[in-house]
């Protein structure tokens, strides 16, 4: 089966909730909307159920125009962010209640049942009641329910996104590989970043309602192709700083020039330049008049700290900046700090947002510069 | 302003039938928090965290040990009594009321004086950034600014013992997060005051305090700086709840200064005595890396996982899947790969407990 | 959201369709017909225009005066009654207590008198409240009370006043108790914390919080008390005199008793449009008077 969007777009009143989407899924893959909250990924995804209608555009299955096949016809599946279970039924009835509404044999049920109940880790619940379940339990009873409903079409919405934090991690790993013997199709919106990369295949962020761009996970984490993908791509935030290009020279808005060579040479104009936390990283005060490079000292205001990393946020004057330190290590608020960014990752925008690509910005040697 | 002591608090709930053992939601434990230091308690849901926080609150009278408020017995005292301030999962403002009345509130209460009340508003205000909303009712504010007015609430008052927080940010906007994070850093730094903070989320615990309470089916595991949980967590769940994927764990045979783990040898720096229980090896993937060729041991290459910041390799070392570090550049051909781990980042842990080697043993 | 349409929907919207022509509008155009219509008897129907609507609205008139004393009685009950039933139901919900096996029975206690037939309740009242083998009546008079509710005006609206008071207070504190109970138990703690009164939990906490719910007891508790019609028909018939003779007692007076059509038809049409309108205001102004409080 195939699932494809043309020219998909959706109003209500005067607003475009969803502009212009065109967007194609293959049997047996994996698909992650990445947007932050209200981006659309939730009415893109009702779009393809068929709980709403387009009001401009056309949704193929197969190359046949869906538009008027009710939901239930359709061979679709989805989870929600909510824990949405039947309160009255029990954990095993919950499971098997897609397959009672379809019709199939006892035996058949069954053993489907057994089967989502034993991949999801169930069996020790299916007499309980879900009000009697944890999160992470409910969780993935309504994930088994879509399981064993072999849908063709599998839409998850952020489901993964009002469990703890472990638990999280844990699900994250095993929820493409549950899916994959069925060959259906996986969408799955993420407000995360990180969830993207780890459930990898193919993502398209979505921002305001458009599709900002689309692609292999890894690689359009790389190659941001406009401001607004590589924001969405970002977390913790996208580092920013608008610059003025003049005669060669590029300057800060505020006219302060910008390090020698920071940037690559660009004909006159404004920009605006972005790194991610990997490519700015922490100089010691004592160290700044002593480092080489694009150095820009401030003040710390919180350090993050997940364990593996530690994301320093450092108020630069005129932005606040995140850097990357590996490890634990906390930077005490208020301590003086610099942020040295790393030249290979900045990423230059035109004025519309587009990214110019490293082909078309050419490196100076740093001697012309100056 | 206060210490507060734990003297072997705990809590069980009555067994329905006299044969069984008391179940403990939370097992008694010792502990003393200082005056302006901040503390996070961090488990999964149902480890006790909860209880514990509801204990020093007076919410919950524990069923075993004391409480103790700069030495003084608070175990039986009445929450209204004990002069701590809390702030709630959902935030809880006084609908009708303006900002500044909902901070002016737990003042008034307490007959303080007009002029030193406005006063002390107007500083939490400043602090929180509240002073533009202050004329404003507070309803109808976003989830962020209630979140802060109920903070403020809890810090007008300077008679505070502790500052409690359960759960503060789980209805704030993710892009809101870390601000208020920031502003809750500033909060402890500017206010001399014992502040206790309940969480799930590793990173909320280790941004936030200075000592991190890892628990887990209702006990202790460690108390410590969020570096010492990272680098030596003293019990297994430690190093699988901190830290993101978690500790790899490997069945290992102590010989000496060396661990086996299938057909590998670990050196691991220092000697340890034989043991009795279950031996388990552990380390990080954060110190783990696995490269095509050089020293280290053999394992089975199963997937690579590129987290943009970094990639993850999924290898199996005598059936044990692990998870370890791709140095940026590496590639790896093949089904094989060597495993390296540094000795001081690879930890012995007998029946989940961790055990320290003999460094001068060592080195005989 | 614009939702999918399904055609075949509007198929399970027809029966009720037509439930609400026959149950609504159908009597409706039989009393708009008579409001404009007068007869010589002998089914012989003539147009009279706004006549009728003329002579209602004009209290110098016989039948204008009537409505226009009626309609003050009407407005005085409602009033009093909401004065005292909401107080006392959100008085009677806050000792409701919140959990255990007391929660079900006081419930069902409260509940009680919402279960009896109006009509029951209006005969009960009536014998009830007899000088002569009533107990409320026989004890009163015996403590030397001036009681008597056929005879003087102040004990029938007394009377009257208790016994819907008795009938609907239960109903207010059901609703009450049900909005205490969605308030989440943070609120009660942080009260605590904060220091506050009894009386301050209350007022900041608990009144705000019932407020969606006591602008639908408000509103359920005017529209039954204005439109009341079974119970004092029964307790007091009107008496004594024209004394607690309320629209609806009024109304039924004139169209059934003095089959007098026309009037009855424009008094029918005016009172519902006061009770509609009444209702619509109540609603606005306490809605708009919650959005306001939000900037």
């Amino acid at each position: 089966m195939s699932v494809v969007l043309e020219h998909v777009g959706l109003r209500v009143g005067n607003d475009a909730v969803i502009d212009d989407v065109s967007l194609a899924f293959e049997r047996g893959t994996m698909n992650v909307l990445l947007g932050p909250t209200l981006s659309g990924k939730t009415t893109l995804m009702r779009l393809m159920a068929g709980l709403d209608r387009p009001s401009t555009g056309r949704i193929l299955v197969d190359g046949e125009d869906v538009a008027h096949v009710p939901v239930r016809r359709r061979s679709v599946a989805m989870v929600y962010q909510q824990f949405v279970n039947y309160p009255s039924l029990s954990v095993y009835e919950n499971i098997a209640s897609p397959l009672r509404v379809a019709g199939v044999g006892r035996a058949e049920i069954e053993s489907r049942v057994a089967e989502a109940a034993r991949v999801l880790r169930l069996e020790p619940f299916l007499r309980r009641l879900p009000a009697e379940l944890s999160g992470g339990q409910q969780q993935r009873t309504a994930i088994a329910r879509a399981l064993v409903k072999r849908a063709a079409l599998v839409l998850l919405d952020e489901p993964l996104a009002n469990l703890d934090y472990k638990l999280r991690e844990e699900l994250r790993e095993e929820l493409p590989r549950l899916f994959a013997e069925s060959g259906a199709i996986l969408v799955y919106a993420t407000t995360e970043p990180s969830e993207a990369l780890l459930l990898g295949g193919r993502t398209a962020t979505l921002w305001q309602g458009r599709v900002t761009q689309e692609g292999e996970t890894p690689s359009l984490y790389r190659d941001p192709g406009n401001v607004d993908a590589a924001r969405v791509f970002s977390d913790p935030p996208l580092n920013e700083l608008p610059v003025v290009v003049a005669g060669g020279r590029a300057r800060r808005s505020d006219g302060t020039p910008l390090p020698e060579a920071m940037i690559p040479s660009l004909p006159d104009g404004s920009y605006r330049i972005g790194f991610r936390v990997e490519h700015a990283s922490v100089v010691e005060q004592d160290d700044v008049a002593a480092s080489q490079g694009d150095v820009f000292p401030g003040t710390v205001s919180v350090t993050e700290i997940s364990g593996s990393e530690s994301f320093v946020h450092i108020d630069v004057g005129f932005a606040v900046w995140v850097c990357l330190v590996l490890g634990v290590h906390d930077w005490r608020p208020g301590a003086r700090a610099a942020v040295s960014v790393d030249r290979d990752g900045i990423f230059v925008f035109a004025p519309d947002g587009s990214r110019l690509q490293p082909s078309v910005v050419r490196r100076l040697p740093h001697a012309a510069t100056g | 302003m206060a210490t507060i002591t734990l003297d072997g608090i705990g809590h069980a709930y009555p067994s329905r039938d006299p044969g069984e053992a008391r179940r403990y939601a939370l097992k008694p434990v010792h502990h003393v928090w200082r005056q302006g230091r901040a503390y996070a308690l961090l488990g999964p849901s149902g480890c006790g965290k909860t209880t514990l926080l509801n204990i020093i609150s007076g919410l919950v009278t524990p069923s075993d040990g004391r409480l103790l408020f700069d030495g003084q017995d608070m175990t039986h005292v009445s929450t209204e009594r004990r002069n701590i301030a809390q702030v709630f999962q959902f935030p809880v403002i006084y609908d009708t009321m303006t900002v500044r009345e909902n901070l002016l509130f737990p003042l008034r209460n307490r007959g303080v004086a007009k002029a030193a009340a406005g006063a002390r508003v107007q500083e939490i205000a400043t602090l929180l950034d509240l002073v533009p909303v202050l004329d404003r009712r507070a309803r109808g504010l976003t989830a962020d600014a209630k979140q802060k007015i109920s903070l403020g609430r809890g810090l007008v008052r300077s008679d505070v013992s502790a500052v409690l927080f359960d759960e503060p940010l789980t209805v704030i906007d993710p892009a809101l997060k870390w601000e208020l994070r920031s502003k809750l850093k500033a909060v402890h730094e500017a206010l001399d005051m014992l502040m206790i903070y309940v969480t799930h989320d590793q990173v909320e615990a280790m941004t936030f305090a200075d000592e991190v309470v890892v628990m887990n089916d209702g006990r202790v595991l460690q108390i410590g700086t969020p570096t010492e949980l990272f680098e030596r967590p003293a019990h297994a769940f430690v190093g699988y709840f901190i830290g993101s994927p978690g500790m790899n764990f490997l069945p290992a045979v102590l010989q000496g200064d060396s661990a086996r783990v299938a057909d590998a040898v670990f050196p691991l720096g220092m000697r340890y005595a034989t043991r009795s229980g279950t031996i388990r090896l552990g380390f990080r993937p954060d110190y783990a890396t696995v490269t095509t060729g050089g020293e280290g041991v053999p394992v089975a290459v199963r997937r690579i996982e590129d987290l943009g910041r970094r990639r993850l390799a999924r290898v199996a070392l005598g059936g044990h899947e692990l998870v370890a570090t791709l140095p940026p550049g590496t590639t790896l051909d093949g089904a094989t790969a060597r495993l390296h781990v540094t000795p001081q980042h690879l930890h012995v842990y007998v029946d989940d407990e961790r055990i320290d080697g003999d460094t001068s043993g060592g080195a005989a | 959201m614009e939702k999918a349409i399904n055609n075949r929907a509007w198929f399970f919207v027809l029966p009720v369709l037509v439930f609400v022509l026959f149950s609504s509008l159908v009597p409706l155009m039989t009393v708009i017909n008579y409001s404009v219509q007068d007869t010589m008897g002998q089914n012989n129907f003539f147009f009279n225009g706004i006549a009728w609507f003329q002579n209602l609205l004009d209290p110098t008139t016989d039948i204008g005066g009537r409505f226009a004393a009626a309609l003050v009685r009407n407005l005085l009950f409602s009033f009093v009654v909401l004065l005292i039933e909401l107080p006392l139901g959100v008085g009677a919900a806050l000792c409701i207590p919140r959990h255990g096996w007391k929660v079900g029975a006081t419930l069902v206690l409260i509940a009680l008198p919402l279960l009896i037939p109006y009509n029951v309740v209006g005969t009960i009242w009536q014998i009830f409240a007899r000088a002569d083998i009533g107990l409320l009546g026989y004890v009163l008079t015996h403590l030397g009370i001036a009681y008597n509710d056929t005879q003087d005006p102040t004990s029938a609206w007394a009377t009257i006043l208790v016994m819907d008071v008795w009938h609907w207070t239960g109903m207010v504190a059901l609703l009450a108790y049900a909005g205490l109970k969605s308030i989440p138990d943070a609120f009660y703690q942080a009260a605590r914390i904060d220091g506050a009164g009894r009386w301050s939990v209350f007022r900041n906490i608990e009144l705000p919080k019932l407020q969606k719910v006591l602008v639908i007891a408000v509103l359920l508790r005017f529209m039954g008390s204005f439109m009341i019609y079974t119970e004092p028909s029964i307790v007091t018939g009107g008496g004594p005199g024209e004394s607690t003779s309320f629209l609806s007692l009024d109304l039924v007076k004139i169209a059934l008793g003095q089959v007098d059509l026309g009037n009855g038809a424009a008094m029918s049409l005016v009172y519902n449009l006061i009770t509609l309108t009444i209702c619509w205001v109540f609603f606005t102004v306490m809605t708009q008077l919650d959005r306001r409080k939000d900037v």
